[in-house]
């Protein structure tokens, strides 16, 4: 093991949170039409005044940036110049937001009566928004929230309104667009958009990212993205997304501004308006394209009970202070500002280090529900009991019990968990499963998985008694939906259960053997779940420390152990990761046994589906997790950054290139039949 | 014109003396920017050059009448000129010796709590600032209450006794060379005038300080002490105005070898001047004021005027590469040097002709230049000069903010019409320079001042706490310089900018020769501060003084200072493709155990912050110790190497030992 820095308690995860307070009471009693059109005078970045969109389009356009592009994009194809700035402008034109109070004010309106029809609650930390007013008015300023439903952005600009903060701008993908009236609703509520891909085409970067550029240098409006790119289908944070961060980090490292403020925002939800959409696409159903009608039907949903949402603002993080002693900005000394250039290495890996930095800080200030901590249990009772006899479901009273034991292993770990104190555990338990009525079935005092079996599903589910195959997928939805839930309670017990499993297959005790397993597991992993770059050492100690802690481990400076005490933790957190290891094993079998030379990338996720459905219907695999093509991807990047699988770019279409030594060598030591040691890990 | 007016009469004051800390090097150095002046309201330059010749004139200390000029232009008078001499042997019997500048003009808050300036010898002194305690205690949070004044007298006791080389004393004592070992004179050049080295002389604190004092007389003089120093293994410390801001003079505490320290004030005059090729040949330890006074009085002048050029002399200025405030007309330092003399332990380095340019390999002017002392002493130098201006008018623009005032500078700086000197103030100093306005007189100037000022900034529209300014200096044929002047006011007035007035623009230069004496002022109340400069491109110009002037803040509020500081910039020079920024910070250190230490820090931290956006390691102060960890990733591994070889070469033994640089 190599040398390792002391290791400093981690305390920091049980700092104190914030409370948070519901801004719904007060849209309960009082005119929401008034509140539309109260006064709205936020506080500015050095108290600057608003600026037309069509000056900051003209200030895009007329940038050096842009006018350098331009100029190397007219000799390269030989196009006149003014001909390529119409292009440009075109660009803008198609991206720009154009924010009208009007628009806000209608959303206000709008969306008062919609949340209130829908939750319960909508929590937000108010000291979390001083800081942030604060920031706002000292540096420019970069949102980002999570990412886990369509909602999230409205929401925040609504939250945003609420406090009389600056509407941000919202760099929205382009698929919004085709939503014709809704598209242009949004643009006048700050959206901007950017086409999901678009390569290397540098005019286009060029005017995008000046375009993002300009209103951070100028303090315009606070900037809003998603880290993570996309909606998390699964509720697991997703491995952040560079390219904007990039932006918004170049104005500070080129000295144009002084520094520019980070806020990391989680938002929450008890449940989640896409549940079962997500679930299906993931199964391979594809997501519909985003369409107005497809949002009038989403109003069947306004009948339901979706519970709260909390949205927690996090510690402003300045751009500068994580830059100190990482970036040498005078790197930028010897070429003109306006020329792109590609970041230096020293540069990218702090851009990667920062995302990784907020990913992780939005997962910790995440609000979690007693439900996930139910759906957690409910799922490992699921996997458990099948395959043995029909499933007999969890009683009530033991379940209780089980997720009054998780809520304290938890909060050992540093959960940020709204438990209601003023209520019994049982009752806790029971307004969770009736939250989720959908997913779960109670009766008779037991509790289970709402399969397709047990009686009609959720709707639009067609199978009484379909094909297996179908059934199978029906099941699948609910296992999905469900484990969506106890993904979002993943991030808390991640590094006891990489330890946890590196114990299981590791057959020493001895530190540095239960080390390497950790890091082989915590490598293998790394697309799956937020792993922060070269942190093995940090991840393996913060792991030993909790479980030290709470007596489940004895650690000392050469042996890891488990106590006999610390059975119940080391197995429940083993049977966390279970799904995922098992899913790693059967894309490593697939690709071993049965993928043909020349396998497509395109065709690689339909492939190992079916692979896998076979394996569930004859019953040598439990987990139909595997079926989700999130893990699918997941593992199939592991392997690529692994060089166990290779990418051979063909004329037409990427052939995958499988080195079944390596993919089976990892299969095994996957499956604990190999050791670290011998692993080919080694030698990769 | 004789004297006209006031000023001129014995020794009136102008010039320049800067910003506390011009300069520097380890010999004198030169500064930064320009000179304050005089003289009436409308001087012609002929009056205005009586002046600062009448002012730089020496007291008569010591003696002689003043030097005539036609001594020196004859060559071979040179024991006549001895007589006149503006820096006497012992310096603290004119100047402070834990302060800047003369011992008779300083700053002080009288019994009424009114700011005044005492002494004769400049425009402001005797005069009352009503202003300044406003604006002194409201931007530090300091009070006159709270006083910390500085140990009056040197305390002998606290100087170390000198290590001496026996056996060189002898050797210089036979060559007839005059020396001393006295304690004043040891400590008097052992520091230049960064905030640590003042700081601790205030407090009666005494370092490491040479062991002895030389004062050659002359080329030989020079070419002797530099045997001598090598045969009995000394190390040579040279030492010219002593303005030096980059911890140049500091002796290194490292050194076991007995510290001589070279000052080259006695070889000061004029040697000839040859005005068929407008060229003089000067000793190198003529310090600014004489130099121009001598030259004057000939109808010429080199019009090279750093800040420092009070007390800074021609050897300082070449050995740090310095920089004067009309640079624009006359050229820095380097452009103005033709040949120069340099005793090095090798032997003698000089080139053989007196040409305008040569393609002989590279410039060995240019290892001499910048080489803060650390191959030889620059003996003799000739200089370029010119015959003196006709007309010299101030001037000055009002800016809505500082962002139009730089692109303003920049616009005149595209179309190279820079008067002699340019300078823009940001709002801070533009209030400062607001409190250090005398008593006006008469109620019609201050109704007039009131008046100004609502057109500005309630007709105009320029917001009081944005605006800014800049001043102006044209120099030339009466003709020329109207010509000129309307030019650049036509430039600023696209830029949004107003003319404001010869007054505004004459007090602007003021500032810069005050606010050395005013640090002392800042110290005897709790208040430190320093102010430290750089080049940048022209595009950073903005970002660059922004992102200083915040680091600044955040890093004194970091630290634990209490008040926010006075963190301010102005544009200094400017040049085809970038500009010179200077930025000043003070604050007020009430409850902070160890002040300069969070000074340095805080320095530090702005340097860093400077090279982050693009700066320089510094345009003019040179690097002295004060900057050397900066300068492997300024110029290079290689360049370091460069420069280390030639140090190798020139002085194995590391007789010039002040480790400045490398």
């Amino acid at each position: 093991m190599a040398s390792r820095a002391p290791y400093s308690h981690r305390d920091s995860m049980l700092k104190k949170r914030d409370d948070l307070e519901d801004i719904l009471e007060e849209r309960r009693n009082s005119s929401d039409l008034r509140y539309a059109l109260k006064c709205y005078a936020p506080v500015l970045y050095k108290g600057l005044t608003p600026c037309k969109s069509i000056v900051l389009k003209s200030m895009v356009l007329e940038s050096d940036q842009l006018r350098y592009v331009i100029n190397q994009v007219s000799k390269e194809t030989g196009e006149a110049a003014d001909v390529i700035q119409e292009e440009a402008l075109a660009i803008l034109e198609e991206m720009g937001h154009r924010l009208q109070l009007s628009t806000v004010r209608f959303f206000a309106f709008a969306l008062s009566k919609a949340f209130k029809a829908l939750f319960k609650s909508v929590c937000v930390n108010e000291e979390g928004i001083q800081r942030l007013q604060q920031a706002i008015q000292e540096h420019p300023v970069v949102l980002l929230p999570s990412h886990r439903s369509y909602m999230d952005f409205l929401l925040m600009s609504y939250i945003l309104y609420t406090y009389d903060l600056a509407l941000p701008v919202i760099a929205a993908g382009m698929d919004f667009m085709g939503m014709k009236f809704v598209g242009e609703m949004l643009r006048m509520s700050g959206a901007f958009f950017i086409r999901r891909s678009f390569g290397k085409d540098k005019l286009y970067w060029a005017a995008f990212s000046e375009y993002v550029k300009t209103i951070l240098r100028n303090g315009l409006a606070p900037v809003e993205f998603f880290l993570e790119g996309t909606r998390s289908r699964t509720c697991k944070s997703l491995t952040p997304k560079l390219g904007l961060l990039n932006i918004v980090m170049e104005p500070f490292l080129k000295g144009e501004v002084f520094d520019v403020s980070l806020v990391p925002v989680s938002i929450s939800y008890e449940r989640i308006l896409e549940e079962s959409l997500y679930a299906r696409e993931l199964l391979g159903v594809p997501k519909p394209k985003e369409s107005t009608s497809g949002l009038l039907k989403a109003r069947k949903v306004l009948n339901e009970d979706y519970g709260s949402i909390h949205v927690y603002f996090g510690q402003p993080v300045s751009v500068r202070s994580l830059a100190q002693g990482r970036v040498n900005r005078s790197q930028f000394n010897l070429v003109p500002r306006h020329i792109p250039q590609k970041p230096s290495e020293e540069t990218q890996g702090f851009v990667n280090d920062t995302a990784y930095r907020l990913v992780r800080a939005q997962e910790e200030n995440m609000v979690l529900k007693p439900w996930v901590l139910v759906a957690s249990l409910l799922l490992q009772a699921h996997y458990q009991y099948q395959g043995g006899v029909a499933p007999q479901g969890v009683a009530l009273e033991e379940l209780t019990e089980h997720t009054v034991w998780l809520r304290g292993l938890s909060r050992e770990f540093g959960a940020f968990l709204h438990w209601p104190d003023n209520m019994l555990p049982s009752d806790v338990v029971s307004s969770s499963l009736s939250l989720h009525q959908g997913l779960v079935r109670v009766s008779e005092g037991r509790v289970w998985l709402a399969l397709v079996e047990q009686g009609p599903a959720g709707a639009g589910d067609p199978c009484g008694d379909a094909a297996p195959e179908e059934k199978l997928f029906a099941q699948a939805v609910t296992v999905l939906s469900c484990a969506s839930y106890r993904n979002q309670v993943l991030h808390v017990f991640l590094r006891p259960a990489l330890l946890a499993a590196a114990i299981h297959t590791t057959p020493s005790a001895k530190k540095e053997d239960v080390f390497n397993s950790f890091c082989f597991l915590r490598n293998m992993m790394a697309n799956e779940f937020i792993l922060c770059p070269g942190a093995d050492v940090q991840d393996f100690d913060e792991a030993c420390y909790l479980l030290g802690k709470m007596g489940a481990l004895q650690v000392s400076q050469l042996q890891v152990a488990a106590t006999c005490g610390g059975y119940k933790t080391l197995n429940f957190l083993t049977a966390m990761l279970d799904p995922f290891l098992q899913g790693y094993q059967v894309v490593c079998r697939y690709l071993c046994e049965e993928a043909p030379e020349g396998l497509t990338e395109k065709q690689f996720v339909p492939a190992v589906r079916n692979f896998s459905v076979k394996l569930l219907l004859a019953g040598h695999l439990k987990h139909c997790e595997v079926l989700s093509s999130d893990l699918q991807k997941n593992a199939l990047a592991a392997l690529l950054r692994l060089g166990a699988v290779q990418r051979v770019k063909g004329t037409e279409q990427v052939t995958l290139k499988v080195n079944k030594m390596s993919v089976n060598s990892l299969e095994d030591t996957l499956g604990g039949k190999l050791s670290t040691q011998k692993s080919v890990l080694a030698r990769l | 014109m004789p004297g006209h007016g006031v000023l001129q009469a014995s020794h009136p004051a102008v010039a320049a003396a800067p910003s506390p800390h011009k300069h520097g090097s380890s010999m004198a150095s030169g500064g930064g920017s320009g000179s304050g002046d005089s003289s009436g309201r409308r001087p012609t330059a002929q009056q205005r050059l009586r002046v600062i010749a009448g002012h730089l004139r020496k007291p008569a200390d010591g003696g002689g009448p003043g030097v005539g000029a036609v001594e020196c232009s004859a060559p071979g008078d040179k024991a006549d000129a001895a007589g006149t001499r503006t820096v006497p042997r012992r310096r603290q019997e004119v100047m402070k010796w834990n302060g800047w500048g003369y011992s008779d003009s300083r700053f002080l808050f009288n019994k009424k709590g009114q700011a005044e300036f005492t002494g004769k010898r400049y425009r402001l002194s005797g005069m009352i600032l009503p202003s300044l305690k406003d604006w002194f205690e409201g931007t530090f949070g300091a009070s006159i209450q709270h006083k910390t004044p500085a140990t009056p007298l040197l305390n002998p006791n606290a100087v170390k006794p000198p290590t001496l080389n026996e056996a060189f004393v002898e050797d210089l004592k036979s060559a007839g060379i005059p020396f001393s070992s006295d304690a004043g004179d040891r400590v008097f050049r052992a520091h230049g005038h960064c905030l640590h080295e003042i700081f601790a002389l205030r407090e009666g604190k005494v370092g490491r300080v040479p062991d002895l004092v030389v004062w050659p007389n002359s080329h030989n003089d020079v070419v002797k002490i530099v045997e001598l120093a090598c045969k009995h293994d000394v190390c040579l410390i040279p030492y010219g105005g002593g303005t030096s801001v980059s911890s140049a003079l500091e002796c290194p505490p490292e050194e076991t070898r007995s510290i001589i320290s070279l000052d080259t004030s006695q070889m000061n005059r004029i040697l000839w001047i040859d005005e068929k090729n407008l060229t003089a040949h000067v000793e190198a330890g003529i310090v600014g004021q004489d130099l121009e006074r001598l030259l004057n009085e000939n109808g010429y002048c080199t019009g090279h005027e750093p800040d420092s050029m009070e007390f800074s002399s021609l050897g300082g200025w070449v050995a740090t590469r310095a920089s004067g405030m009309k640079k624009n007309i006359y050229g820095n330092i380097e452009d103005l040097v033709v040949h120069v003399k340099m005793v090095t332990p090798r032997g003698v380095m000089e080139k053989s002709c007196q040409v305008p340019r040569m393609s002989a390999g590279p410039d060995i002017h240019h290892f001499i230049l910048g080489s803060e002392g650390t191959l030889g002493v620059v003996t003799e130098v000739t200089i370029k000069i010119r015959p003196l201006p006709e007309y010299q008018k101030y001037g000055s623009v009002v800016f809505p903010n500082f962002e139009m005032g730089v692109a303003c500078l920049r616009e005149v700086a595209k179309q190279r019409c820079a008067p002699a000197s340019i300078r823009l103030m940001d709002n801070e100093q533009f209030q400062f320079g607001h409190a250090l306005k005398p008593q006006v007189s008469s109620i019609f100037t201050s109704f007039l001042d009131g008046l100004k000022k609502f057109y500005i900034t309630k007709f105009k529209g320029f917001d009081p706490h944005c605006l800014c300014v800049a001043t102006l200096l044209f120099e030339g044929d009466r003709e020329k310089v109207l010509q000129h002047e309307k030019q650049v006011y036509d430039i600023a007035a696209k830029f949004g900018g107003l003319a404001a007035g010869e007054d505004n623009g004459q007090r602007g230069y003021m500032l810069t020769f005050v606010i050395a004496y005013l640090r002392d002022l800042g110290m005897d109340y709790y208040v430190i501060g320093e102010s430290f400069e750089t080049s940048v491109p022209w595009d950073r110009v903005l970002d660059i003084c922004r992102n200083v002037k915040e680091r600044i803040i955040r890093e004194c509020k970091e630290k634990g200072v209490q008040f926010p500081p006075l963190s301010t910039c102005r544009v200094t020079q400017s040049y085809d493709t970038g500009a010179c920024v200077y930025f000043y910070f003070a604050f007020n250190y009430r409850g902070l155990s160890d002040p300069v230490h969070v000074y340095e820090q805080v320095e530090h931290a702005a340097r860093e912050e400077i090279l982050a956006n693009g700066g320089s390691l510094s345009h003019h102060h040179g690097v002295g110790k004060l900057r050397k960890e900066w300068m492997r990733e300024t110029i290079s591994d290689v360049g370091v190497g460069i420069l280390k070889s030639v140090k190798e070469y020139v002085d194995p033994k590391n007789i010039f030992g002040n480790r400045n640089l490398l």
